[in-house]
């Protein structure tokens, strides 16, 4: 049983949704990074998940393109993302899942990706650019090293589609809040909730939303229909101000996450 | 071979979003394009707007200096000055029969997005044209053209600043808008079923140029040379080809200032297989499969991968990929323009350079090279090499 499901069936129990923010990999350094993951799990954070920067993130809003800039500049490399876990791993029981782009796993190695990615206990992988017909190579050996394979659904998945995301993804699915790409909204369209209770009703996996999680009222608004929230652009856009976990606001706006997500 | 694959070149790979919206363009795609009616009213736009065929002319002063029989096909012609008008016009008229009522297209050299920006207002479009800031610098009077035809064009300052990065923000546009628009990629490239789209589109060019130089010479050329960028040029006068063995394909990447000083955009020469945007393919990246800036004097030229096809056609070796440097590249095109009256454009001055520097082997042989576009947008470019 892997532990992202854990965290999910404890939080059920205790009526609770899943908090899981978002962090850019090495952003501006792999040092700083782990500072941060060690605050979020501190302070209330279920999961966390660890963005590996990419040259070119074609589904990302300028918030997060900028944190992977900064971790570019670092040097920041896939082995540096490992390494990162690792530690946090020796800490923490909170999962790790990671998020990415191909090519960079392409470039390491898909094998050699995934086998090191489960040495150093990473329990969840993302892949933007790879939707299920491209999943062929990658989720045998998933499974294999026990890796949840964590899909996104979006407003426009049809049910078919939804059908097929559902045969391969585990851990969650992460259900996208908008057409578009990462970064903060004012508002969620709440039309979205229809496509959620289809999603809901086919596949038995807990649901997360995320993009555009903004502010705890957005949490609040859908609290019933979810299993979980991932706050990224948000939080990051934060984090940005000064690079330190005593940041007033980041502080702040973490806590009412939290809030939010728990209850008080 | 597996559906959108090319040997093991090829697929589809983009976020969950867009993948609702790729079926719709496959489906459409061959459905419009196997209709009498669609393929009649392309074709008439093709004869009587871009004015097609294009001539086949011996470039009899070129021939004769390099002691080879020379025939370029005249893409600089077309209307808008480059072949990218013929994909852009096939798109936009797909894009209507989708029910889109916006496009969106990248553009490196200006000339994909002058080509669409002039379907869009021909067919009453909304259009919005991305383009690397860098570019918008280089290529001010394609901005200016786009401007005037009704589309807006929007600089790109994010990555490198060029057609990588023009190519993210539409994907970025295309994901957010995409119950209501249409991405009008500009090449053989990205995700399926667009190699496959483009190449079918474009590839009237080497019909054409087949048809007319057995007309002039009885016979099959002995080598056909194009530039290749993204790859759309070339596929589309190789595409013909590709089954008479006896026909020598030549693909000129650009070797920028030369391939030992990494400033180039040769990603047969300095690439690996990688994914990127959309497609698996030949891309030039560093260890950690980071994309690595690329340089060439032609911005149509300046890309960091190539057409999935283009690599299937140099893995089994049925292309062969070159490279020509800038200097190379400025020496065919001031030839081409003293010799014949004709200024190419500096992608398709790539072409020319590997004729001009490989005349001894091609000796009294037949030779066909695809003269792209024309080099009106890049008459500034040039000036400045020689007047810094």
């Amino acid at each position: 049983m892997n532990e992202i499901t854990n965290v999910f069936r404890r939080l059920n129990r205790e009526g609770k949704k899943a908090l899981i923010p978002y962090v850019t990999g090495g952003d501006p350094s792999i040092e700083k990074t782990y500072e941060f993951m060690e605050f979020l799990a501190r302070n209330g954070a279920d999961i966390i998940e660890v963005g590996i920067p990419f040259s070119d993130p074609m589904a990302d809003g300028p918030v997060i393109q900028r944190a992977s800039e900064r971790a570019l500049k670092a040097g920041t490399a896939v082995k540096d993302i490992f390494a990162l876990v690792r530690r946090f791993n020796k800490a923490f029981t909170i999962p790790v899942v990671l998020m990415g782009y191909l090519n960079p796993i392409y470039a390491y190695g898909v094998e050699r990706f995934v086998s090191e990615a489960a040495d150093n206990g990473v329990k969840g992988l993302i892949i933007v650019d790879m939707p299920p017909e491209e999943a062929g190579e990658i989720c045998p050996l998933l499974r294999k090293y026990g890796i949840a394979s964590i899909f996104l659904a979006t407003p426009v998945t049809n049910r078919d589609r939804i059908l097929k995301i559902k045969k391969i993804a585990r851990g969650f699915l992460y259900f996208v809040s908008v057409t578009g790409v990462t970064g903060e909204r004012d508002e969620i369209p709440t039309d979205i909730l229809e496509k959620i209770k289809e999603i809901k009703g086919l596949i038995s996996l807990p649901v997360t939303l995320g993009f555009g999680i903004s502010h705890p009222r957005i949490v609040e608004e859908f609290f019933p229909y979810l299993d979980g929230f991932v706050v990224g652009s948000a939080l990051v856009r934060r984090w940005e101000h000064s690079f330190s976990v005593d940041d007033p606001e980041l502080k702040n706006f973490f806590q009412e996450m939290v809030i939010a997500c728990h209850g008080s | 071979m597996r559906k959108g694959y090319y040997g093991k070149f090829g697929g589809v790979f983009v976020p969950e979003t867009l993948m609702p919206s790729i079926y719709e363009l496959e489906e459409a795609f061959f459905r419009w394009w196997r209709s009498r009616d669609f393929r009649k009213e392309f074709e008439g736009y093709l004869k009587d707007y871009v004015g097609r065929p294009t001539p086949l002319y011996h470039a009899s002063n070129l021939s004769v200096r390099c002691g080879l029989t020379l025939y370029l096909k005249r893409e600089d012609l077309c209307h808008t000055g480059a072949h990218k008008i013929i994909n852009a016009l096939g798109q936009a008229l797909l894009a209507k029969k989708m029910g889109k009522r916006r496009v969106i297209a990248e553009t490196g050299a200006g000339q994909h997005g002058v080509a669409v920006a002039t379907a869009a207002a021909l067919l009453g479009l909304e259009c919005c044209i991305y383009m690397g800031a860098d570019d918008v610098e280089r290529q001010k009077m394609n901005v200016i053209r786009m401007d005037m035809l009704g589309a807006e064009v929007r600089g790109v300052e994010t990555g490198t600043r060029t057609l990588k990065d023009a190519i993210n923000e539409a994907l970025r546009d295309w994901v957010t808008n995409v119950r209501t628009t249409h991405y009008i990629l500009g090449t053989v490239f990205g995700p399926y079923p667009y190699p496959q789209m483009v190449k079918e589109f474009v590839s009237v060019i080497g019909r054409e140029a087949a048809r007319q130089i057995w007309k002039k010479e009885k016979r099959l050329p002995d080598v056909v040379v194009a530039c290749v960028g993204g790859g759309s040029n070339a596929m589309g006068i190789f595409y013909p080809f590709l089954k008479r063995k006896e026909v020598t394909l030549v693909g000129v990447e650009a070797g920028g200032k030369g391939i030992s000083t990494g400033h180039h955009a040769a990603r047969f020469q300095g690439g690996k297989v990688g994914i990127f945007q959309g497609t698996k393919s030949y891309v030039l990246q560093d260890s950690n499969g980071q994309i690595l800036d690329t340089y060439s004097i032609a911005p149509g030229l300046d890309y960091a991968s190539v057409g999935p096809e283009h690599s299937f056609l140099m893995e089994s070796q049925r292309v062969t990929y070159t490279s020509a440097t800038d200097e190379e590249t400025l020496e065919a095109f001031f030839l081409t323009s003293r010799e014949e009256g004709i200024i190419p454009a500096l992608e398709s001055s790539h072409a020319l350079a590997y004729v001009i520097k490989n005349c001894t082997r091609w000796k009294d042989k037949l030779v066909l090279v695809n003269l792209s576009g024309r080099g009106d947008k890049d008459v500034e470019t040039v000036s400045r090499t020689i007047s810094p």
